[in-house]
C-alpha cells in the first residue's frame, strides 16, 4: 500500500516539482526547528549540570561549559538520598504495574466472559469510578491511610494506584472482541478458566497489555501528588517527591540542581527510547485514559 | 493479599461439576458465582481505595472533622455554606479555569502541527517523534526544576536571551501577570506530546487511497490537507479537546512546584486550596466539601468525554 503511494507521487507531482521541493524543504526545516526548540530545555539542563558551579551564574550566559566537570553529579550521588529515591520509585512502579496488570486482567475477564449475580451493577459502579478524579480523594484517602497505618509505607503509596477502572474498562472491551472459539478449544482440552486467561486471553492481547504496562509504569514512576501526600519520611519518598525538596536544600547551586534533574529524568527517557514504538502504538490503541 | 482469593492451583477450580455443592436450580456453585472470584481482587481494592474515600469524603463534608481528631461534631450544611461564601474557593477555581482556557488551545494546535510535520517514516520521523514526546515521560519535578532554572532572573536562559536582544528582564514566576503564562508555556512543552501521539495515530488511520484518488484528480498538497486530512481529523480534535479540558482542570503539580500558587495567590489552583485546607489547616470536613464542588465540575466535563469516548474506535480506525 505504501509502496504504491510512493510510486504514484512523482508522476503526479511532476509539473509542480520546483515549488513542491521548496515547500518540502521548508516543512522539514520547520519540523526540525520545532524539534530543536523542544530539545533545548533538556540540553540546557544537561549543559548546566556539566558546568562548574561559578560558571552557571555567569552573565552573559555561556552555551557550552568552558571547563566541563562531573563534580555536580559526584556531589549529588555522594549525598546518597537520590539513590534511595531511585530504589523507592523502582519498587513502587514495579509493584503498581504488576498488580494493576494482574488485578485488571482478571477483572476484565470476569466482566467479559463470566456471569454472576450483580455483574451489571458492579460494572456500572466501575464505570462510575472512572469519573472520580484521584485528586478529589486525597483528603479522605489520607485519613483512611492514617487509620490503616499505611502512611510512609510502600503499600500506602502503591495500593490506591492499583485501582485503575479505566484499564479494566479498556481490557474488557478488548476481551469482548476476542473470538470465543479459542476458549472453547482450550476448554475441550480440559483447561479451567484461570488457565484460559493465562494461556488464551493474555497471549492474544499482548500488544494492549504492553501498552497498559508501559503507561502504568510511567504513570506510577511520575506520580507526584499521592506519594507527596502519603510520604513524609525522606527515606520513603519517590524520585518526583524527593526532588521537590532539592531546590531548597541545594540553595543556589544550579549545577547540582540540574544534575539531579538529569538523573531523575534519565531512566524514563531511556525506557521511552527503548519502547518508543510500543508507546506510540499504545496511545493510538488504548492511551486514552484521561 | 486480596489477589490470593482466586484459586491459583490447577485443581482449585477445574473439578467443579462433581465436587461443588449445587444451587437449588441444580447449577454448580462455581458456574453461578465463580465469575465473581475473577473480579473480587479488583473489587476489594476498588472498594477500599476508591469507593470508601468517595463516600467518606461526602460524609465528612457534613462534620467538623480535623485530621488529628476522631469524629467531630455534626455541622449540617455549614461547610457547604462556607464553600460558597469563601472568596479563596472562587479565586482558586477561577485560576484553574484561566489555566484551562490558556493551556487548551496551544496544547491542541501545537499537537496538530507537530503530527502533520512528523507523519513520515524513516530516521527523521523517528527523531521528530522522540523530540516531541520525550518531555511527556519526565516527572513533574524534573520538568519544573529545569523550567524554574530557565526562567531564573539574572542568569536563566530566557532572561539571558531577552537581555542580549535588548529587552528588559522579567522575573517570570514572581510577577502576577506573567507567572500563569510561564506555567502554561512549561505545561505545553511538557504534555503536548500526548495529544501529538493521538493526532499521529489518527493521521495514520486515514486510508492512503483517499490521497491517491485526490492526486489522480489533480489535487495539490494544500487541497489534500484542507479537503481530506483536516476534515477527517475533526472527531479526533473533539476528543482531544475534551480530554485536554479534563486534564487541565486537574492542574496542581506544575503550579505548586513552580510558584506554590503565588505571587499573591494569583496562580493557586483549586486542588492546592483543597490540599491546604486539608493538610495545612487540618480541616478535613471543609476540604472534603471543596473537593466535592470540584468533583461536580469534573463530572460535567467527563460526561461529555464519555459520549465521545464511546465512538472513538471507529474514528481512529
Amino acid at each position: 500500500m505504501t509502496a504504491q503511494a510512493i510510486s504514484l507521487r512523482p508522476a503526479v507531482s511532476g509539473p509542480v516539482q520546483p515549488r513542491f521541493t521548496f515547500a518540502k524543504v521548508a516543512l522539514i526545516a520547520g519540523a526540525a526547528l520545532l524539534a530543536l526548540l523542544w530539545l533545548v530545555p533538556l540540553l540546557w539542563a544537561l549543559d548546566t549540570s556539566l558546568k562548574p558551579e561559578p560558571e552557571t551564574t555567569r552573565t552573559p550566559i555561556t552555551w557550552f561549559p568552558i571547563d566541563p566537570t562531573s563534580a555536580a553529579y559526584r556531589s549529588v550521588l555522594e549525598q546518597g538520598s537520590i539513590l534511595r529515591w531511585f530504589l523507592n520509585s523502582t519498587i513502587v512502579a514495579v509493584l503498581v504495574t504488576a498488580l494493576t496488570l494482574l488485578v485488571s486482567v482478571l477483572a476484565a475477564y470476569g466482566f467479559s466472559r463470566t456471569t454472576f449475580p450483580g455483574r451489571k451493577v458492579l460494572f456500572g459502579l466501575l464505570v462510575a469510578g472512572i469519573l472520580v478524579p484521584p485528586q478529589v480523594l486525597i483528603v479522605p484517602l489520607f485519613a483512611e491511610m492514617t487509620t490503616l497505618r499505611l502512611v510512609d509505607t510502600y503499600w500506602g503509596v502503591v495500593l490506591p494506584q492499583v485501582v485503575a477502572p479505566v484499564m479494566v474498562f479498556v481490557l474488557k472491551k478488548f476481551f469482548d472482541g476476542v473470538p470465543r472459539d479459542y476458549e472453547d478449544a482450550a476448554r475441550v482440552d480440559g483447561a479451567n478458566r484461570l488457565r484460559i486467561v493465562w494461556s488464551v486471553m493474555v497471549p492474544m492481547s499482548r500488544p494492549i497489555l504492553g501498552a497498559v504496562a508501559i503507561f502504568t509504569f510511567i504513570g506510577a514512576w511520575n506520580n507526584f501528588l499521592w506519594p507527596f501526600i502519603v510520604t513524609t519520611d525522606p527515606s520513603m519518598m519517590t524520585i518526583p517527591v524527593g526532588l521537590a525538596n532539592v531546590q531548597g536544600s541545594y540553595g543556589l547551586r544550579y549545577a547540582q540542581i540540574m544534575a539531579s534533574a538529569v538523573l531523575g529524568g534519565l531512566p524514563l527517557l531511556i525506557i521511552y527510547g527503548l519502547f518508543q514504538r510500543h508507546v506510540i502504538r499504545g496511545v493510538g490503541d488504548a492511551g486514552v485514559k484521561g | 493479599m486480596a489477589v490470593q482469593t482466586s484459586p491459583r492451583t490447577p485443581t482449585g477450580s477445574s473439578s467443579t461439576s462433581t465436587a461443588s455443592p449445587r444451587t437449588p436450580t441444580g447449577q454448580p456453585w462455581t458456574e453461578k458465582w465463580g465469575g465473581l472470584l475473577f473480579v473480587a481482587p479488583f473489587l476489594v481494592l476498588f472498594g477500599f481505595f476508591l469507593l470508601w474515600p468517595t463516600l467518606s469524603g461526602l460524609w465528612n463534608s457534613f462534620f467538623n472533622k480535623s485530621l488529628a481528631g476522631v469524629g467531630g461534631e455534626f455541622l449540617g450544611l455549614a461547610n457547604w455554606r462556607e464553600v460558597f461564601h469563601d472568596p479563596a474557593v472562587w479565586s482558586s477555581l477561577k485560576n484553574t479555569l484561566v489555566f484551562t482556557a490558556m493551556s487548551t488551545p496551544p496544547l491542541v494546535l501545537t499537537a496538530l502541527v507537530m503530527a502533520l510535520l512528523a507523519n513520515r517514516t524513516g530516521v527523521f520521523g523517528w527523531f521528530l517523534r522522540f523530540a516531541y514526546f520525550a518531555p511527556f515521560v519526565l516527572p513533574a519535578t524534573v520538568v519544573t526544576l529545569i523550567w524554574v532554572w530557565i526562567y531564573q532572573p539574572g542568569f536563566g536562559l530566557v532572561n539571558g536571551l531577552l537581555t542580549s536582544a535588548g529587552f528588559a528582564e522579567i522575573d517570570w514566576l514572581n510577577t502576577e501577570n506573567r507567572a500563569m503564562l510561564a506555567v502554561v508555556i512549561t505545561t505545553v512543552w511538557w504534555t503536548v506530546g500526548f495529544n501529538f501521539l493521538l493526532y499521529l495515530a489518527a493521521l495514520q488511520g486515514i486510508p492512503e487511497h483517499l490521497y491517491e484518488a485526490a492526486a489522480i484528480d489533480g489535487a495539490g498538497d494544500r487541497q489534500k490537507l484542507f479537503r481530506i486530512t483536516l476534515p477527517l481529523l475533526s472527531r479526533t480534535t473533539g476528543l482531544i479537546v475534551v480530554l485536554q479540558l479534563v486534564a487541565s482542570l486537574k492542574i496542581f503539580d506544575q503550579i505548586y512546584l513552580m510558584t506554590v500558587g503565588g505571587p499573591n495567590f494569583s496562580t493557586r489552583p483549586i486542588i492546592q486550596y483543597i490540599y491546604e485546607s486539608g493538610f495545612t489547616s487540618y480541616r478535613i470536613g471543609y476540604a472534603s466539601a471543596i473537593s466535592y464542588l470540584f468533583f461536580v465540575v469534573i463530572v460535567i466535563v467527563s460526561i461529555a468525554q464519555f459520549k465521545l469516548f464511546s465512538g472513538r474506535k471507529e474514528d481512529l480506525r
